[in-house]
């Protein structure tokens, strides 16, 4: 039995793809929208509009952007020299909450996977290569998943970029606020082997 | 009232898919129930995805309304092998040993000497610089389990069981170097690393992979339909040949 209009409930099942949303959920939140057209749906509509019209993958990193080159690669407050290497546009953004990090970036869009047939040249990694010879870099510091295809693909760009500039990788151990008791052993020794004179 | 399947085992974590948002798809080497696949309730969750790494020994309860249900499973962690994430050559060993696991074993069939023999193999990696010819004795006994096992004994010509130098491709047989003759340069190499014998270096383990690889790739991965050998294998040769050199 149809308990909307046709237009609300394409849009409800529109919004149930969304993660993190259900049938149900979705059709609440299109409720909420609905009640409050002039302060949530119109500007909400106005902005999805303008992102599907202009959203695209900065030619240079494979960051997400409205303009072809994106604002941490066009930057000249950004270090050159360096490129952090990430899975995904979300690690960018995590690294980049954590302010640290003041140089470049590089989504890879992955990592390599023997189960899905994901290989290099699926990822980014040939255009990484050409952008360590190409941009001067000296140092590609490899921020991937400390899982086994994440490491995978890190140990994999560490070998094609040998001899071209400094590799490194993220520590792997204790996180903050961990308590020892509910790690596992695989990060236990991780931390064990990567421990630092005090 | 029909009553639910369950089983409860040990297994090595052969690979690991998102399913849904939430839920993971497992794929297990188990003891007794051989290669089995089920679902992980919440398996992407924080708590639990550092849990599902391949290599990962677990502790599986599976249940299923029917037996032919792909099912779900609780797991305990028994023993994590993220260890080897640090050892360039380990984790292309462990890629090697999971992507061939999975590739080549029959779903729901139990393998227990198998099961034994990757269990040590996997234990095993980056604990000792000889673990790549173990790898490689490894490889033979997967090819004996599945029924494409090669005879090293003696050789298929003259009998002898010393000067053993080549593999038949055709038999899988050992041949020495005296019965090879003129057909020396038709068959595939017998280092003393296929048999076991430590010599130093990853050349002799290269040559004996080349031969391993002949019969995975035309007895085994023809019976599955000439199915292309897992990637993860040549990556791990390529680091062996990478060292040799």
């Amino acid at each position: 039995m149809t308990t909307a209009p046709r237009e609300i409930e394409e849009l409800i099942e529109l919004m149930a793809k969304l993660p993190g949303l259900g049938p149900r959920s979705a059709r609440r939140a299109v409720l909420y929208l609905i009640r409050k057209r002039g302060i949530l749906l119109h500007p909400l509509a106005d902005a999805m509009h303008a992102v599907a019209a202009t959203a695209r993958e900065c030619i240079t990193c494979g960051n997400v952007t409205t303009t072809e080159v994106c604002e941490i690669c066009s930057s000249q407050k950004r270090a050159i020299g360096e490129i952090c290497v990430v899975e995904d546009v979300a690690d960018l953004w995590a690294m980049e909450r954590a302010g640290m990090f003041k140089g470049r970036y590089h989504v890879l869009g992955g990592t390599l996977s023997a189960l899905d047939a994901i290989g290099p040249d699926d990822l980014r990694i040939p255009r990484l290569v050409r952008r360590v010879a190409d941009e001067g870099i000296t140092e590609v510091i490899l921020a991937l998943n400390a899982t086994i295809d994440g490491q995978t693909t890190a140990h994999y760009i560490a070998e094609e970029l040998e001899g071209r500039c400094a590799v490194t990788s993220l520590a792997q151990g204790v996180p903050v606020g961990g308590e020892l008791d509910y790690l596992d052993d695989g990060t236990i020794s991780a931390a064990l082997r990567a421990r630092k004179a005090l | 009232m029909m009553r639910g399947m369950d089983w409860r085992d040990q297994g090595t974590l052969l690979s690991v898919r998102k399913h849904g948002e939430t839920s993971a798809i497992i794929e297990v080497f188990t003891e007794n129930h051989g290669r089995h696949a089920g679902v992980v309730r919440g398996g992407v969750s924080r708590k639990i995805a550092p849990i599902l790494q391949p290599g990962a020994q677990l502790d599986l309860s599976w249940r299923a309304r029917l037996e032919d249900h792909l099912g779900a499973f609780t797991v305990e962690p028994v023993k994590s092998r993220a260890g080897v994430m640090s050892d360039r050559l380990a984790l292309a060993g462990l890629n090697a040993m999971t992507a061939l696991l999975s590739f080549s074993l029959p779903e729901r069939e139990a393998h227990p000497r198998l099961y034994a023999q990757s269990v040590a193999m996997f234990d095993l990696l980056g604990q000792s610089e000889t673990w790549p010819i173990a790898y490689l004795q490894w490889e033979l006994a997967l090819l004996e389990e599945l029924g494409f096992g090669l005879d090293l004994s003696a050789c298929a010509v003259t009998g002898a069981a010393d000067d053993l130098a080549f593999v038949s491709p055709r038999s899988g047989r050992a041949v020495s170097a005296g019965g090879a003759g003129e057909w020396a340069d038709r068959l595939l190499p017998l280092p003393p690393e296929l048999l076991g014998v430590v010599t130093g270096g990853s050349a002799g383990v290269v040559e004996g992979l080349a031969t391993t690889g002949h019969f995975l790739m035309h007895g085994l991965a023809h019976s599955l339909g000439n199915k292309p050998l897992p990637e993860a294998r040549a990556r791990l040769v390529d680091r062996l040949a990478r060292q040799a050199s």
